[in-house]
């Protein structure tokens, strides 16, 4: 793979396969929505594939949940929030939670495994950050579920009703538990949709809700497309809806909701700055970006996709991030060498393409590294741009994939000026070795997350969420749960 | 022969007329007008963005313990003129119970979020025990500029209890007064021009609701928009209010004071630093 070696090494960084077994997983052919603790066959009759986006084949065929389905599902959770939910202690319902992340600790390997199957996501990233961090969610939120008037000083905390939750195709599991626990410690109930392209782990959390018996209607998963998520928007029996997603579909459900009771709390999209200062752990720094941008193959609303190296710098850290690229693996999601795995569906593989193009027809030099892909499934080489300004489109626009854009600066007024002229504010990443400067940027960037000499670091415990148009309201944290409580 | 006040606008610390050169009577109960007053336009509130914007950099850069002071001067300079705004709120309709019990409010008001300015961040941010070995701490930050429509049955304290919360904050507001009590909202310009509350951080115009709060929830460099329920109009300023994903947060009619005030217009930033580890040594002791 890494057959044009840039660097101060001329090593083959060969490895042979080491695919993750998948013997061990259990999978239906299809399946139905979970309503009410029972899998209920779809009032549409429609279904639809879900396929492993590294080979294209048909995992399982998912039930398409129409606007019926939805009002089933919906009756179900206010059922279930009026009857039970709603009167139960918050130490009862914290132990259900507590099952939860029990259960899902048991069978994480087999969840990890599902998780790359359906997403194309390197198995190092399921079964070390996926899963892990899903479980660890539901672990924290637990303990919140009787201390909620600690969480919300001087007030008396109440839960809000019927929460609707739609979730994207980049985390499927870890946005699920995002969702589903800070929503139930607070003592709601819930109708989630995972991503039409990501359902299946969605559906095993589903069994494991069921195994751990909580009570009927207490959490909902119907899956579908677009349509499905409309109706939950939509539903005037839902108090609130909690979506992560682009800029674009989160407009449109925030433009749903004015006007009526419902609350919202948006998780969308970003262009994250990068800055790397003359006096970073260069070596370190280069990890970083390469974290930044190419974990989770790019698909990451948080993606340090734009980066800012300080001019005088510039020519040593391009080179060795060339050299470093040559070093990932491209390729099979189940194989445990495997850095970056499938991107997520053939749609986003054109819309990443499209950019590349975009990116070229403006004049910017393109980068790739050399590695050779799978013919089959919907792969894409790291990418960087470089000789790109603000005016770019790549420079501007999410792309939602492994491609980079790098700028320089000579200043810090000039670097915080460039950062921040964006629309989005979602993250941000700082590297130099000054703690006052690193104090100076994080207070003036404008993004909900800073990772200083740090990137894509992620816990139950820190909140997150963006400014400006990255989103509204922050997940994680005692800050997280204020958006399931009044 | 008395000297009438002219009622202005205020914009970046300075008192202009509406560049619309429209204006509307404020009549009393007999019906003889009292004051004509600035039609402030929609171009007045884009010129008041860019002041608010300008000045958001330095305002949520002071210190907090500044802040406070500021919002105390505020106080201060309003107990001083406590006589005119008497006066005004009287020829406006209020009784003089009323009146004096308005201005004491607005006044306790001011000194109350003057106190908040360096205790809120306190109460509200949190160091994050990761799981990891990382400092991880969340902290509030000012969203930035807040676009407010004025508490619309009162002609003081109405605006004083939005308006405290948010630059006690480090916010700067472009604020729309009462539309049919609005003289009382100059007046207390001229007590924000004199309390060292830098140019631009507040910002006042009279007119119409109708007219002003689409124009602040349509403007793409307004971060969010404060108002008590308007009624009908709650849900157009809502849809406008997407294009920015501006903030869009609506009171119920009858606004008290509280730490909630000052958290609503702030934003939770999470910030991550490694920690060093290398070596063995622990400390006990």
């Amino acid at each position: 793979m890494a057959k044009k070696n840039t660097t101060n090494s001329q090593t083959e960084w060969n490895y042979a396969a080491s695919p993750e077994s998948t013997s061990h997983i259990r999978l239906e052919k299809k399946y139905q929505l979970f309503i009410n603790n029972e899998w209920v066959a779809p009032s549409s009759k429609k279904y639809f594939p879900t396929i492993n986006p590294a080979t294209e084949d048909v995992l399982a065929e998912i039930a398409w949940a129409n606007d019926a389905d939805v009002d089933l599902a919906v009756k179900a959770a206010r059922k279930a929030y009026t009857e039970v939910w709603s009167k139960m202690s918050g130490a009862e319902r914290g132990k259900y939670i507590y099952r939860i992340a029990r259960m899902m600790q048991e069978r994480a390997r087999e969840f990890a495994v599902i998780e790359s199957l359906d997403s194309g996501k390197p198995i190092r990233e399921s079964r070390d950050v996926d899963v892990p961090l899903a479980c660890n969610h539901f672990f924290y939120y637990a303990g919140w579920a009787d201390k909620l008037e600690y969480a919300m000083p001087h007030k008396k905390p109440e839960a809000l009703g019927v929460a609707g939750q739609i979730i994207p195709w980049n985390f499927p599991l870890l946005m699920a538990a995002w969702k589903i626990a800070p929503a139930l410690a607070a003592g709601n109930t819930v109708v989630l949709k995972p991503a039409e392209t990501t359902s299946l782990t969605a559906l095993k959390l589903a069994e494991i809700i069921k195994d751990a018996g909580l009570p009927p209607g207490v959490v909902n998963i119907v899956t579908g497309y677009g349509d499905t998520g409309a109706a939950i928007v939509n539903h005037p029996d839902v108090d609130k809806i909690a979506f992560t997603g682009s800029t674009t579909v989160g407009k449109i459900i925030q433009r749903a909701v004015a006007g009526t009771h419902k609350k919202t709390t948006l998780e969308l999209g970003g262009k994250s700055a990068n800055i790397i200062f003359d006096d970073a752990p260069i070596d370190q720094a280069v990890e970083g970006i390469i974290n930044g941008i190419f974990f989770n193959q790019g698909h990451v609303c948080c993606a340090g996709s734009r980066l800012f190296v300080q001019e005088n710098v510039a020519d040593l850290v391009i080179r060795k991030l060339k050299a470093r690229m040559e070093s990932l693996y491209v390729g099979d999601p189940l194989d445990k060498n495997t850095d970056i795995g499938a991107i997520n569906s053939k749609e986003q593989l054109d819309t990443i393409n499209k950019y590349i193009k975009i990116g070229k027809a403006e004049g910017a030099e393109i980068y790739q590294s050399d590695c050779s892909i799978p013919s089959k499934g919907f792969f894409c080489k790291p990418t960087l741009f470089t000789g790109v300004s603000q005016s770019h489109v790549i420079t501007q626009e999410e792309i939602f994939g492994p491609v980079l854009t790098i700028q320089t600066f000579r200043t810090i007024d000039e670097v915080i000026q460039k950062a921040n002229n964006t629309p989005y504010g979602l993250a941000a990443g700082v590297w130099t070795d000054k703690g006052s400067r690193i104090f100076n940027l994080t207070t003036k960037l404008r993004a909900g997350v800073v990772w200083a000499n740090t990137y894509n670091k992620f816990d139950p415990v820190s909140p997150f969420g963006g400014y400006k148009e990255s989103g509204i309201g922050r997940e994680g944290g005692v800050h997280g749960l204020s958006a399931y409580l009044k | 022969m008395e000297i009438l006040k002219t009622y202005k606008i205020y914009i970046g610390g300075a008192f202009p007329r509406t560049e619309s050169g429209r204006y509307y009577p404020i009549v009393d109960a007999s019906g003889s007008t009292i004051a004509n007053v600035c039609l402030s336009s929609r171009k007045d509130v884009r010129n008041a963005v860019v002041a608010a914007r300008k000045a958001f950099g330095g305002w949520s850069e002071k210190t907090a313990f500044n802040r406070g002071q500021i919002l105390y001067r505020m106080a201060e300079m309003l107990e001083g003129r406590k006589l005119q705004f008497l006066e005004e709120l009287t020829k406006q309709g209020s009784s003089k119970e009323a009146a004096a019990q308005e201005v004491q409010e607005s006044i306790d008001c001011l000194v109350y979020y003057a106190g908040w300015a360096d205790k809120y961040q306190q109460i509200a941010s949190s160091i994050n025990p990761v799981s990891s070995s990382h400092f991880n701490f969340s902290a509030l930050e000012p969203m930035g500029v807040i676009g407010m429509i004025a508490a619309q049955e009162t002609s003081l304290i109405g605006l004083v209890k939005l308006l405290a919360p948010a630059i006690c904050g480090g916010n700067t507001v472009v604020l729309a007064a009462s539309e049919a009590l609005p003289l009382c909202a100059v007046t207390f310009a001229e007590v924000v021009h004199s309390s060292d509350v830098p140019g631009g951080v507040v910002n006042i115009l009279t007119g119409k609701v109708s007219e002003l709060a689409p124009a602040m929830a349509a403007h793409m460099d307004v971060n969010a928009l404060v108002s008590e329920s308007l009624g009908e109009l709650d849900k157009t300023l809502a849809l406008a209010c997407v294009d920015n994903l501006k903030r869009n947060i609506v009171y119920q009619q009858g606004t008290t004071q509280g730490l909630p005030y000052i958290t609503a217009l702030q934003e939770v930033k999470t910030t991550w630093h490694p920690i060093e580890q290398i070596g063995g040594a622990s400390s006990s002791y």
